[in-house]
């Protein structure tokens, strides 16, 4: 053995150590992977020995190569080794490796729960240390669960290097596994008055992100915090406690108050000054200063000084604070104005790009043509496409936000959207063409000036299109050739534009422009066509046919479908007009009543506009409101998925008459009561031909102060120009007016003062057209929400119903049952959407449905009509004694049921769970009635002592039947089975846990025997995991182990075994009884197959 | 804090410590994105950057860019204070740094980090019982070293 030792000694000299690896890979640098490759067969070898040293070695290595990018993960094994070797050396190698080479896939993850635990309880800091800082990195949710109690144990340790340690994995603990944190909170807790000042810091840290996601559950900490805010001296601790004030106040309003108080101490205090900072340096001041503006955001003002700060940092940081404050305080960033937009000059993009998205917020009618015209000039001088393209999608932006709300002056804007085509290499194109139709269609004003500017870029488009096709620009010339047609009356030079259409090069252009062009060729030669007809020269309209019948074949020719359809569709239509122009036929007239009318874009919202006929009170229903209204975002769905499938499956039409006849019915039925759904009858479209045509829409007519007549391309500057002057002449003019005023009223006190910032003297030139405005709604004019559902806990339950929905499916065959289970879903969902109703929480934490008895004798009612009663019995996760029995009532009989009164006798073991100040024999009243046919659910909590036994309660449930001319008062009896399986809940487990778990001799054994089993073995796996809940843990060829636990922790494992029809089952479980009366309910499960 | 990262003016990797679990592959391609993405940067421009659904600051010491990811509510400016710290106990305990001290000490830089940060919070704000630390448990590694040096010899 010692002569081992020597010789593994003596080899290890002529290994290669970490250095000498490092030195190695730095001297091959044109054969680095082969060197590479080379040494990691040597380290194979390495591992490979007993020794070690040689092996933490090898692992050191391993380590490093690692983070050059190599695949180490089959060496996980070597590194738990080298983890548990006693010596600290090697531990700590070992533990780096794990923790940069594990994660939660890696299965030997599993083998080191024990090591783990032995170094956490080491007398050795060091050892507890390394261990704590290796768990922080690869910690799973089961080494959290295993070892949640070690590490919290290792809170209250004497040493704060440890304690310090376990409060900040115990973060990462929570994380993992929630479950632990509710145990661990009152030390925590503690911990935040640590005498340390580590372990405080580090428990403020793990609290602050802890209530990042959940703020409400820390508010009662509010307090100690605020003491440890006011007396730390730590900016590091100080910063989270703001963050977490921050995270407070907006569910505590006193707290603003102090936290806002607090941190313009700050302000004032020390931290301003440098000088006075003795344990911190300014940096470190400064992000305090940043927290504190996060906090309170009326800092404006101390931002400026950090924006003017010549340090880059801390500009950056200004300019995000600022866009924070934007949004909720404007008028206090925008006298900024002249600060952001010098940033817009900064070297430094992210900077840019900020101030850009604080001008967003910054614009006026006051200031747009002035910023936009710093933009354009920042778009010449931009290097970069993707700079200058952002800068382009924020002129835009700015410009048409909120419907053009600061634009004064359309062609202004016409004019920078031509010059923005400008751009070489945009990918942005068709954001300018959509702006240039959006401007066209909406202000009617403009378009006579549009036009001439549309023309002008098609005659120019060679420029536009230049060499590449790829060219994202030549987009604008689709909206060109659209606009051109769409209103050619306003064109000076039709006959010019038309042949700029149908030029060659066209051809080249993408298919969908092509199409467009081809299109509004057509329209243009209408337009000619009439100019020409009026003189007496017919040749002129007739050389214009020819030119149409000229070029258009080249388009017919087109690969695009699109083009070659218009095309040849337009071709033979020129044909014929020629045929007719030959014969002296005025066509002019019928060529323009193709294109006669104008192109209206309609709003989504436009219906608003249609007024409501008189007597029809939307708002009122239409029947008595079913007590289960369906969901009306699902309802649109299941009806298109119902006639999809009626197509497709051919199951479906397997559904006899009256069946079908039902779902006719019960459709109508919904539609009737959905008030978001258009009904089919005459009446509704009588509505709409009554309603006033568009043309009954008011359409504000604008009077132009501005001269339209601009020749050839604008220069927007122009405008900006000619703004001033009106501005000047409107100031002017009110000048006098006033003057004028005063004289008359003397010394009347009218001075209303025209200085820059109000905004209302400011008149635009032109307006958008109101009437195909989305404008955002109002609060007041939303549309009603009706309060008793909340749509969160719809969302939440159509999550869960979709999980349950495949598990029922198995459950239930038949196509009838399946309707039965739609029903019954759509009923759980309403009745959770009531908000009030207690049994929402339990239905939202659980995804296990326990037992389901649907039709089964146990508890089916005595007497058939009018009733049936379907229930789910389940067992609660969060408290061990309580079971939720969701019942399901379907009402059979054609009268209206109401006033149901549910009850049971409670047993010495289980009582249903009543309302405080009920007595023990009051009955429940279930918060529903039921109309003829309909079923819905109500969910019942009762508490039970003992699990051990199943047991069967008796229950009654009273309610008034009503017909049309009486009502009657009946009386149901029911049992409720609680079986000792639905109290067993499936919980996964490993099979070192499993095999730990028999180990450790604290269960007794029972057994059974079925016979006459006919199914193949993972059938009967599947029905014993369906029907009872268990779990497989493990299974070899014909024999299995199972696992499950109960709602109060007993363990039950089985063992599964079949030999051709005799199945045997050997369990154990820590309550004897428990395991008896689960085993007699799998063997009638199997007794009744 | 998501992670950190330490990389030459080469787009070289020195150091990683990733703080919440993420495959293998990925981690590759988002340092290899990262890299590019500092390194294009000019020296007067600004320590941060937005990155997919992260902030990236990050910080250029001699050679070396420390680069550390954290999430959107976090404070820049106080992780741009860890990125210091970090280094001036680099420099504490090495005696004035330099990148070849990481690079054939790489375990010993990680044992640093791992006592200044642990699953991406700071730990402690003293340097001086950071340095404590690792000194002592350096000083624990040494004494048991030393019998198996002098079997070596």
């Amino acid at each position: 053995m010692a002569l081992k030792i020597v010789k593994g000694s003596i080899d290890r000299m002529f290994d290669k150590n970490l250095q000498d690896l490092v030195r190695g890979i730095r001297n091959h640098k044109e054969d680095e992977a082969k060197y590479i490759s080379t040494c990691i067969d040597e380290i194979k070898q390495e591992l490979k020995q007993d020794n070690i040293a040689v092996k933490a070695n090898a692992v050191c290595k391993l380590t490093y190569l690692q983070m050059l990018g190599y695949d180490v993960s089959w060496a996980a094994f070597n590194i738990v080794e080298v983890m548990s070797s006693s010596k600290f050396t090697y531990k700590r190698i070992g533990y780096l490796a794990a923790s940069q080479c594990f994660h939660e896939s890696t299965d030997v993850i599993m083998l080191t729960t024990n090591q783990i635990r032995k170094d956490l309880s080491s007398p050795n800091q060091y050892d507890t240390g390394v261990a704590l800082t290796g768990l922080s990195c690869f910690v799973t949710p089961d080494l959290a669960r295993d070892l949640a109690n070690d590490i919290m144990t290792l809170m209250s340790h004497t040493k704060p290097y440890i304690r310090k340690k376990a409060v900040l994995i115990m973060y990462k603990v929570f994380l993992k596994y929630p479950e632990s944190l509710r145990p661990a909170f009152p030390r925590l807790k503690e911990k935040l008055e640590d005498p340390d000042p580590g372990v405080q810091s580090a428990a403020v840290n793990v609290i602050c992100e802890l209530a990042r996601r959940n703020p409400k559950n820390y508010l009662s900490l509010a307090p100690l915090f605020f003491k440890l805010m006011t007396s730390s001296t730590n900016n590091w601790v100080l910063i989270k406690i703001i963050k977490l004030f921050g995270a407070l106040t907006p569910l505590e309003p006193r707290l603003c108050h102090s936290t806002s108080q607090m941190s313009f101490l700050f302000f004032l205090s020390p931290w301003l000054s440098p000088s006075s900072l003795s344990t911190s340096n300014s940096t470190s001041a400064m992000s305090l200063l940043y927290e504190c503006v996060n906090t309170v955001i009326l800092c404006v003002q101390k931002l400026r000084i950090l924006i003017e700060d010549s340090d880059q940092n801390l500009k950056y940081l200004g300019l995000l604070a600022m866009s924070k404050i934007l949004k909720t305080h404007p008028k206090s960033v925008q006298s900024h104005k002249d600060l952001i937009l010098q940033c817009l000059d900064d070297k430094d993009e992210s900077i840019r790009l900020r101030a850009l998205d604080l001008l967003y917020g910054m614009v006026s009618k006051k200031n747009l043509m002035e910023i936009v015209k710093k933009l354009m000039l920042h778009v010449d001088k931009a290097e970069g496409t993707t700079y200058r393209d952002e800068l382009l999608t924020k002129i835009i932006d700015i410009c048409s936000q909120s419907n053009y709300q600061y634009i004064t002056n359309f062609e202004w804007y016409i004019s920078i959207l031509v010059e923005l085509t400008r751009l070489e290499g945009t990918r942005h194109g068709h954001l300018i063409a959509s702006q240039m139709l959006d401007v066209a269609i909406r202000v009617k004003a403009i378009r006579e000036f549009a036009v001439a500017q549309m023309a002008t870029l098609l005659d120019n488009a060679h420029l536009l299109t230049g060499n590449t096709q790829r060219n994202g620009i030549c987009e604008v010339l689709y909206a060109a050739a659209w606009i051109c047609g769409e209103f050619s009356e306003h064109l000076e030079n039709p006959m010019q534009t038309l042949e700029a259409m149908l030029r060659p090069k066209v051809a080249t252009l993408p298919g969908h422009i092509q199409a467009v062009y081809v299109q509004n060729a057509a329209k243009l030669f209408a337009t000619v066509l009439r100019s020409q007809e009026g003189n007496t020269d017919r040749t002129a309209a007739q050389e214009t046919s020819q030119l149409m019948i000229d070029r258009l074949p080249l388009f017919v020719q087109s690969a695009n479908l699109e083009v070659q359809e218009r095309a040849s569709c337009i071709l033979q239509l020129v044909k014929y007009i020629q045929k007719l122009q030959q014969k002296d036929v005025e066509v002019a007239e019928e060529v323009n009543a193709l294109f006669a009318g104008e192109l209206n874009p309609v709003a989504p919202k436009a219906q608003k506009k249609v007024p409501v006929p008189e007597g029809l009170d939307l708002d009122a229903w239409i029947n008595e409101p079913p007590s289960e209204s369906e969901s009306e975002d699902e309802k649109p769905r299941t009806m298109f998925t119902r006639e999809e499938t009626k197509h497709s499956r051919p199951r479906h039409t397997e559904v006899d008459e009256k069946e079908l006849a039902k779902r006719r019915e019960v459709r109508k039925q919904e539609q009737a009561s959905n008030p978001f759904y258009i009904k089919s009858s005459p009446s509704s479209q009588k509505v709409y031909q009554e309603a006033p045509g568009v043309d009954h829409i008011p359409v504000v007519q604008i009077d132009l102060s501005v001269p339209l007549k601009v020749p050839g391309l604008p220069m927007s500057d122009q405008y900006v120009k000619l703004e001033e002057e009106r501005r000047q002449k409107d100031r002017a003019d009110k000048k006098k007016k006033e003057k004028k005023k005063r004289k008359e009223k003397g010394g009347r006190r009218g001075k209303r003062d025209s200085g820059p910032e109000s905004e209302e003297d400011i008149t635009p030139a032109h307006m958008v057209d109101i009437v195909t405005e989305e404008i955002p709604l109002a609060d007041s004019e939303k549309l009603p929400v009706r309060s008793h559902r909340s749509s969160e806990a719809l969302k939440t339950m159509a999550e869960e119903v979709e999980v349950v929905a495949p598990q029922e499916a198995k459950k239930k065959g038949g196509k009838e049952k399946k309707e039965k289970k739609k029903d019954k879903e759509k009923d759980r969902k309403v009745s959770n959407g009531l908000v009030n109703s207690p049994s929402v929480c339990y239905s939202l934490r659980l995804s296990h449905i326990h037992q389901t008895i649907s039709d089964a004798p146990t508890c089916s009612l005595a007497s058939p009509p009018p009733f049936r009663q379907v229930c789910d019995i389940q067992g609660n996760l969060q408290d061990g004694s309580q079971v939720v029995v969701s019942l399901i009532f379907e009402n059979k009989c054609d009268s209206f049921l109401k006033a149901m009164e549910f009850n049971v006798l409670d047993s010495l073991n289980s009582r249903l769970q009543r309302p405080d100040g009920a007595g023990p024999h009051d009955g429940l009243t279930v918060p529903f009635q039921l109309p003829p046919g309909v079923s819905n659910e109500a969910r019942f909590v009762f508490t039970v002592k003992s699990i051990v036994m199943p047991q069967k309660l008796k229950g009654t449930l009273a309610f008034i039947v009503k017909n049309e001319d009486s009502s009657t008062h009946e009386k149901l009896d029911f049992k409720l089975h609680f079986t000792c399986t639905s109290y067993l809940i499936t919980t996964p487990c490993y099979s070192d846990a499993f095999a730990k778990l028999l180990e450790s001799g604290d269960l007794k054994a029972s057994s059974v025997k079925l016979e006459g089993v006919v199914m193949p073995f993972p059938h009967l796996l599947a029905r014993i995991c369906f029907h009872h809940h268990f779990s497989v843990v493990e299974r070899i060829d014909s024999c299995a182990s199972m696992y499950s636990r109960s709602i109060q922790g007993h363990h039950v494992c089985l063992l599964v075994k079949t030999v051709s029809i005799t199945v045997s089952i050997d369990a154990k479980c820590d309550e004897p009884s428990l395991l008896s009366n689960v085993l007699d309910e799998i063997k009638l499960t199997f007794s009744q197959c | 804090m998501r992670f950190m990262l330490l990389f030459s003016r080469q787009g070289k990797l020195r150091l990683q410590k990733w703080y919440t679990a993420t495959a293998e592959r990925d981690k590759k391609k988002m340092v290899r994105e990262l890299m590019q993405v500092v390194l294009a940067r000019k020296p007067k421009m600004c320590s941060f950057l937005e990155w997919r659904d992260l902030k990236i600051v990050y910080k250029r010491y001699a050679s070396l860019y420390f680069c550390c990811a954290v999430e959107e509510q976090d404070n820049e400016l106080i992780t741009l204070e860890v990125i210091h710290r970090f280094v001036e106990l680099l420099d504490k305990y090495f005696g004035s740094v330099c990148e070849l001290d990481i690079i054939f000490n790489f375990e010993k830089a990680y044992f640093i980090l791992d006592e200044f940060l642990m699953g991406g919070e700071i730990q402690d704000t003293s340097k001086k019982s950071v340095l404590k630390a690792i000194e002592q448990a350096d000083l624990l590694q040494e004494v048991r070293k030393l019998p198996h040096n002098m079997l070596c010899f």
